[in-house]
């Protein structure tokens, strides 16, 4: 039976949307509970992701992870895979940034260490990727189960590393010394001001534009070369890529490589482009956070593009709104954050049927 | 019958449903006698499918009513088909494989939270049941441990048991042995007996013929016929149901058998559990002859596809092919099998030959996706892949001819075409085809059958699995019958009929010649 089509526009457009807006309806409601105007808290938060220069620059740079980490599960969930391991390996990736910052930095000029630390970040967060994806594809170990497990590893290796090895001289806290700024990937307002363009102060740098360069990357990978086309059939239908002669367990390995390699470049981002030097905690949540954005972007790079640009405003925004309004606190921005992913991720098919019977219906008409 | 019962135990009128621009049921009207068998046929795709789902409320007709026993009725979903006295056994058994029969009859009307009381009310109905309709099944055994004969019967009896009184069934001989479909009408006709009118959705003529009352045939979403079996005949059928002439025989002149190509020594194969499903099978397989396996499905047809093929390994024995010696320890994989060119259309399109998600051009090149003919020094090349997906639906009519349409929304024999016009054209020494025209119309069986006997022809090999008897005479030059992963039997096509072979599919041929001896 042929299925009948439902417009384009209405299940990645109108579908999506009207879930967005219902979580934000919901939002209003708590936040009436704690009697706040929910119009002007809205005010706020798009005020504070959009209503000015770096306000923008903040969300963009907040995107920036997550469209690296959205790539990351979204890759290997084309293979039927789900990588819940981004957080790990964003946190080991930025390590290897940071071992290749501090050798590096004061022999080598940015030209030359940007690259390495780009190559060493991928590489670093691939590894840390490899395990879970060997112990898959040869020994059966679920994945999900070995990913999750790699975080508390990754995050226990890092403490010890930190606070044994990497700590800098004299100071309380574990945190490496500062990179000299050679190895300090350019601020984009640094870059547009000799323009006469000032886009106001934000740690936007320029992974992002190595994260849209990620994007199209993606795209040609999993649409374009026969590899893509192996992982895509692995990841919809393994007995008929059996049938094809596709090792499976390569397959396997493979993409949770390039999907440890993505997340690690969160590492780019943080400790290159912000932090200037290495420190703990930098995921800060983005690799799980990552399995949002992948999802609401339906594992395509644009969406996952707009859903990064969507939780970076969340981020941004209500960093906005709880220093804008003191009873608000960050949590109640998780609060958002959360009906957003509950109602675009887990909810998703909640109107689906409805909104795509009445298309239906109508084009039947 | 009574006298308020009305003549028909169910009426449709006007009944359509259209999927977006297709129309699968237009303005259907059908009157089926109680206590009769009522046989619907027609082509896949015909909207018998659609037709039943509207009955049992799986869809919602956009117009048109039904009438159960005179009473117009509303059915919404499956409880209010149940309601009225509809019950209907599928094509795939929905069965809870680890219950026992009882178990699986009650489920979703278990009577009560706690359930020791609704089983022995329970138990004590199946046995009227079954000493009314004559089903003899025994209520305490494991469903996984019957043959699929008595599974069905445990379908017809969770129909019964709901009170059905109006029964459809939806291809319920595609599992059974000539046999157990015989065994099957004959506990149908005395199910009538007892009152309850049959629907019976089939695509095969004998049955329809053999088991029937009247017969309404489906062409294109439409009824276009109503017959009194007992005046009807097999051609004015299959002329209705495909709106033309077709021929029944495949035209073939006699094989010219050469040199083997591929000969299989011994192979076993032990499935996950450890159960024994190829048990040394040995076969030669001859350029420019079909060898048909028959058999029924599930007794080591699909293993033996899978272990020719490389997609599986084999436990032990030996395949000698393209001058390789190829054993448990020197394996080849489903790829290098295809390097040596070995084409395999596999008895499952939509779970192995193909991936529905896959636009047509992409689908396409499914195990051949790595030949340079697609790709260049990275990227895949589209502009190559599309213009022969354009090539090849023209050459081979897959309908509609769209490279970009999604595999899953092609009917069943345009994928099917698909999937073999792909492993024909790569020209292969030998051809491995599973079931190649299940689920396919006539039309296109036709088709297909002219083009397997082409490459047969051409001085190639053929090794053809079917479930369908008619199939396997009509192409096979020689026939060999498998059962319980074995080779039971082996007949000349010339020689072959198909109460022989029915009887070695069922393993009941060894046995009975010696009781008449």
């Amino acid at each position: 039976m042929n299925q009948a089509k439902v417009p384009a526009w209405v299940s990645v457009g109108l579908i999506p949307l009207l879930n967005i807006l219902l979580a934000f309806l919901v939002s209003g409601l708590v936040f009436l509970a704690i009697g706040e105007d929910p119009i002007e808290a809205a005010g706020y938060l798009i005020y504070g992701a959009f209503g000015y220069d770096e306000g923008i620059g903040y969300t963009l740079y907040y995107a920036t992870n997550l469209i690296f980490t959205g790539l990351a599960v979204s890759i290997a969930f084309k293979a039927g895979l789900f990588n819940i391991g981004g957080e790990g390996q964003a946190y080991i990736g930025g390590l290897g940034v940071g071992l290749l910052c501090l050798w590096f930095d004061s022999s080598l000029p940015l030209i030359v260490i940007a690259p390495l630390a780009i190559i060493g970040g991928a590489l670093f967060g691939a590894a840390w990727a490899y395990i879970p994806a060997y112990l898959q594809a040869r020994r059966g170990s679920h994945i999900v189960i070995t990913t999750i497990m790699f975080n508390f590893i990754a995050s226990s290796l890092m403490v010890y590393l930190m606070v044994n090895w990497l700590k800098a001289e004299g100071v309380m806290s574990p945190i490496s010394r500062t990179f000299e700024e050679s190895a300090w990937l350019p601020y984009m307002h640094d870059l547009f001001s000799p323009f006469g363009l000032d886009i106001g102060d934000s740690p936007l740098n320029m992974a992002f534009i190595l994260a849209l360069l990620c994007c199209v990357l993606y795209w040609g990978l999993v649409w374009h070369t026969r590899w893509g086309y192996q992982l895509r059939t692995v990841g919809t239908n393994p007995t008929a890529a059996k049938y094809a002669g596709i090792d499976n367990a390569k397959v396997t390995i493979w993409v949770m490589l390039i999907s440890g390699g993505f997340a690690g470049l969160v590492g780019v981002n943080e400790i290159m482009g912000v932090n200037h030097n290495l420190l703990l905690n930098f995921t800060a949540g983005y690799g799980f956070a990552g399995i949002a954005v992948a999802l609401m972007g339906r594992n395509h790079p644009v969406g996952i593009i707009l859903a990064a640009m969507l939780f970076g405003a969340l981020y941004q925004g209500g960093a906005e709104l709880a220093f804008e309004i003191p009873t608000i606190t960050p949590e109640i921005v998780v609060v958002i954050q959360g009906l957003v992913i509950l109602f675009s991720g887990a909810l998703e098919n909640m109107f689906k049927g409805k909104i795509e019977g009445f298309f239906l219906r109508r084009a039947a008409a | 019958m009574s006298d308020q019962t009305h003549p028909y135990a169910i009426e449709l009128e006007g009944i359509s449903k259209r999927f977006g621009a297709v129309q699968a049921n237009k303005d259907i009207g059908l009157q089926v006698p109680a206590g009769t068998i009522h046989g619907i046929i027609g082509e896949n795709g015909a909207g018998k499918s659609t037709l039943m789902s509207i009955i049992y409320g799986f869809y919602e007709a956009d117009s048109g009513t039904i009438s159960i026993d005179g009473q117009q009725v509303d059915i919404r979903n499956s409880q209010d088909a149940i309601k009225v006295g509809i019950g209907m056994v599928h094509q795939h058994f929905m069965l809870v494989e680890n219950f026992t029969v009882l178990e699986n009859v009650i489920l979703g009307a278990e009577g009560g939270a706690v359930l020791n009381q609704g089983i022995s009310a329970a138990r004590k109905e199946l046995k009227r049941l079954e000493q009314e309709y004559s089903l003899d099944i025994d209520v305490d055994a494991v469903v996984e441990d019957l043959p699929v004969g008595l599974q069905q019967r445990v379908e017809i009896l969770k129909a019964l048991y709901r009170g059905a009184k109006i029964l459809i069934l939806d291809e319920p001989t595609g599992v059974l042995t000539p046999q157990e479909a015989d065994h099957l009408f004959r506990i149908l006709k005395s199910l009538t007996e007892q009152g309850v009118t049959v629907l019976l959705i089939t695509h095969k003529l004998r049955e329809i013929l053999a088991s029937t009352d009247n017969v309404s045939v489906m062409r294109q979403g439409e009824m276009v016929a109503h017959r009194e079996t007992a005046t009807t005949d097999k051609e004015e059928l299959a002329e209705l149901m495909v709106g033309k002439k077709v021929r029944l025989k495949v035209n073939k002149d006699e094989a010219q058998p050469q040199q083997a190509v591929l000969t299989a020594k011994e192979l076993s194969f032990f499935d996950g559990q450890g159960v024994e499903r190829l048990k040394k099978v040995s076969l030669e397989l001859k350029a420019g002859e079909i060898l048909g396996i028959a058999g029924v499905s599930g007794n080591g047809q699909s293993e033996l596809l899978n272990v020719l093929s490389g997609i599986t390994p084999m436990a032990s024995g030996e395949i000698q092919f393209a001058g390789q010696t190829i054993t448990a320890n020197a394996a080849k994989t489903a790829a290098q099998m295809r390097d040596l060119k070995m084409a395999h259309v596999p008895e499952d399109r939509h779970k192995m030959g193909l991936v529905t998600g896959f636009e047509a051009y992409e689908a396409a090149v499914l195990g051949y996706h790595d030949s340079s003919d697609y790709n260049g020094a990275i990227l895949m090349d589209r502009k190559a892949m599309l213009d022969e997906c354009n090539e090849r639906m023209a050459a081979w009519d897959v309908r509609p001819p769209n490279p970009h349409l999604k595999t899953a929304n092609f009917s069943g024999g345009n994928q099917q075409k698909i999937v073999i016009a792909r492993e024909v054209e790569q020209n292969p020494e030998v051809l491995l085809i599973g079931q190649p025209t299940r689920g396919v119309d006539i039309g296109a069986i036709e088709n297909i059958h002219e083009q397997i006997v082409k490459l047969r022809d051409a001085g190639k090999a053929i090794l053809l699995v079917s479930v369908e008897l008619d199939e396997i005479m009509a192409l096979s030059d020689r026939i060999i019958v498998m059962f319980d992963g074995a080779i039971v039997g082996q007949v000349d096509a010339s020689e072959a009929d198909e109460r022989t072979l029915g009887l070695m599919m069922a393993n009941a041929w060894n046995e009975e010649q010696g009781a008449q001896e």
